[in-house]
């Protein structure tokens, strides 16, 4: 069923009783050409291009829950493209390119909103690293403005201007970052996918993965065991254990990440905003609440939630950059478990596994990367080979010492 | 999540740093093969479980500790001194697969 606006129409004329399930709920057959454990935005946006680029379509994507229920659906929810290494740079431009297009291509109003970002800047140093940043983000191709304090004033009147411990010195605009509603994400690539023919198999957890002669020859599930020459695994903050399954240690410690969101209100903040000295970020969902969050809790940790020392410094750094929002009432908030890497940057490779690849580490970036992670990571598993914007994402890449740590922050995996 | 420190007595979390997994007690030898030196700076078991790692007590003592804790309950079962420990035993649950 393909939407559309005259359909909504003819829909609401006759009650609403046509519409059917967005995708099947198929058993898992006995054999595929491939197989992606994991069905969260990156596992189904590699199985909607392998389908649509690479002509593979039978494949499975197994989900030990059901899609969507993982990061994908418990982000902040921010699409950018303002990287500066090589290497990351051309990944996120590309992957900004892909959401331009991607309602289009998907059939599926994912909400995308490129309401501009902000990277607010409190010191001569930073305007400094900010200004550099912006020439790379240019010479990529993509788009960026350096905001004197007047013209940050000018998009954001309500930041407290006056403070005197963080003043606001300027800001980074990157127009064409934003944000989009991260259900819809899932579920427009999860129709996609199926659409071409994937089947989505959730309730169907991965408890082993089967290698014969170095080959990976399939997977045990807890829906009987699945055969297949290609497994990609693609499971986040769970890559370890996964991993393990096929005797690998992984250069990923998982870290817990808080996020916040307020009662809805009329629009107040039309852009996404960072603050430079708090790691404090925050924007406006489209249902009017405030969406924010801050640092991680540092420690390793899967318990989905995280502890409150992190809760009161994420307030306090709100309340330092933008005092109005101090009367609105915080909802709920959560944790996500993130897939720390030491240099924080991702990796999409091959194992030394043959036939299986492994597509993790994608610290707490991984919303805005789903597109192009999608794309390359089922180039790699069609081809063998990786896709050019992604080639410096290799699991090797700390033991030769070509690590991409965007901020220089060190080789250790809670400082990203 | 509070910590016992073993020599201040229980305190609260805001008062420890972490620093990262109890690898980080086994540093190579300097000719250590180089898969030495990466497993011992990025690999890690990452266990959903019982994991041992290293914290330090920044606003205390300033001792660093040995914290033996569950990964998904956030509860604390042990904290050991790191100076003067005897030879580390396994981490327990180190490892679900082969």
């Amino acid at each position: 069923m393909r939407y559309s606006g005259l359909k909504v129409i003819a829909e609401g004329l006759f009650g609403n009783t046509g519409w059917r399930p967005a995708w099947r709920d198929p058993a898992p057959k006995p054999e595929y050409d491939a197989i992606l454990i994991g069905g969260g935005g990156h596992g189904l946006a590699t199985a909607y291009y392998l389908a649509k680029n690479h002509g593979l379509t039978n494949i499975a994507v197994l989900e030990k829950g059901w899609i969507g229920s993982g990061n994908i659906g418990r982000n902040t929810t921010i699409v950018r493209a303002n990287y500066f290494l090589p290497g990351n740079s051309e990944f996120y431009s590309h992957s900004l390119k892909l959401w331009e297009g991607l309602e289009a291509d998907l059939n599926y109003n994912v909400m995308h909103s490129q309401r501009g970002l902000i990277n607010l800047f409190h010191s001569d140093g930073q305007r400094d690293a900010f200004a550099r940043r912006g020439n790379a983000m240019i010479n990529q191709g993509d788009d960026a403005i350096l905001l004197d304090r007047e013209g940050v004033r000018e998009h954001l009147p309500y930041l407290d201007f006056e403070q005197t411990r963080f003043p606001i010195y300027g800001g980074l605009l990157h127009p064409r970052g934003g944000s989009a509603r991260h259900d819809a994400v899932a579920w427009g690539y999860a129709r996609g996918a199926d659409r071409r023919g994937v089947d989505l198999i959730q309730n169907c957890e991965v408890t082993g993965i089967d290698i014969e002669d170095g080959a990976v020859r399939g997977v045990q599930t807890t829906r009987g065991a699945i055969r297949a020459r290609k497994v990609g695994i693609i499971v986040a903050g769970r890559s370890g254990q996964v991993a393990a399954m096929a005797g690998m240690r992984l250069p990923v410690e998982s870290h817990i990440l808080q996020a916040f969101v307020t009662e809805g209100l009329k629009p107040v903040i039309n852009h996404v905003v960072s603050f430079g000295m708090g790691h404090f970020y925050i924007s406006q969902s489209d249902k009017g609440g405030l969406v924010f969050g801050g640092d991680l809790d540092f420690y390793a940790s899967y318990a989905s939630r995280g502890n409150l020392p992190m809760v009161e410094h994420v307030m306090e750094a709100g309340m330092t950059l933008m005092p109005m929002i101090g009367r609105a009432k915080v909802l709920r908030s959560w944790g996500g478990i993130m897939d720390m890497t030491p240099d924080g940057s991702p990796i999409i490779d091959r194992t030394h596994i043959d036939g299986l690849f492994i597509d993790c580490g994608w610290n707490y970036g991984g919303f805005k990367a789903v597109p192009a992670s999608g794309w390359c990571m089922a180039h790699l598993m069609a081809t063998g080979q990786p896709h050019e914007v992604a080639r410096r994402f290799r699991l090797d890449r700390f033991a030769t010492g070509h690590l991409l740590d965007e901020e220089g922050t060190g080789s250790q995996h809670n400082l990203h | 999540m509070r910590i016992t420190c073993p020599l201040c007595g229980p305190r609260d979390r805001r008062e420890f740093t972490y620093y990262g997994a109890e690898d980080y007690l086994h540093r190579p030898a300097p000719d250590a093969a180089p898969e030495a030196w990466d497993a011992y700076l990025h690999l890690r078991d990452n266990p959903a479980g019982i994991t041992r790692d290293l914290w330090y007590h920044e606003t205390g003592c300033t001792a660093w500790l040995l914290v033996t804790r569950n990964t998904v309950t956030h509860e604390i079962l042990e904290v050991a001194l790191v100076a003067g420990r005897s030879a580390p035993k396994p981490a327990r649950g180190r490892r679900a697969a082969p």
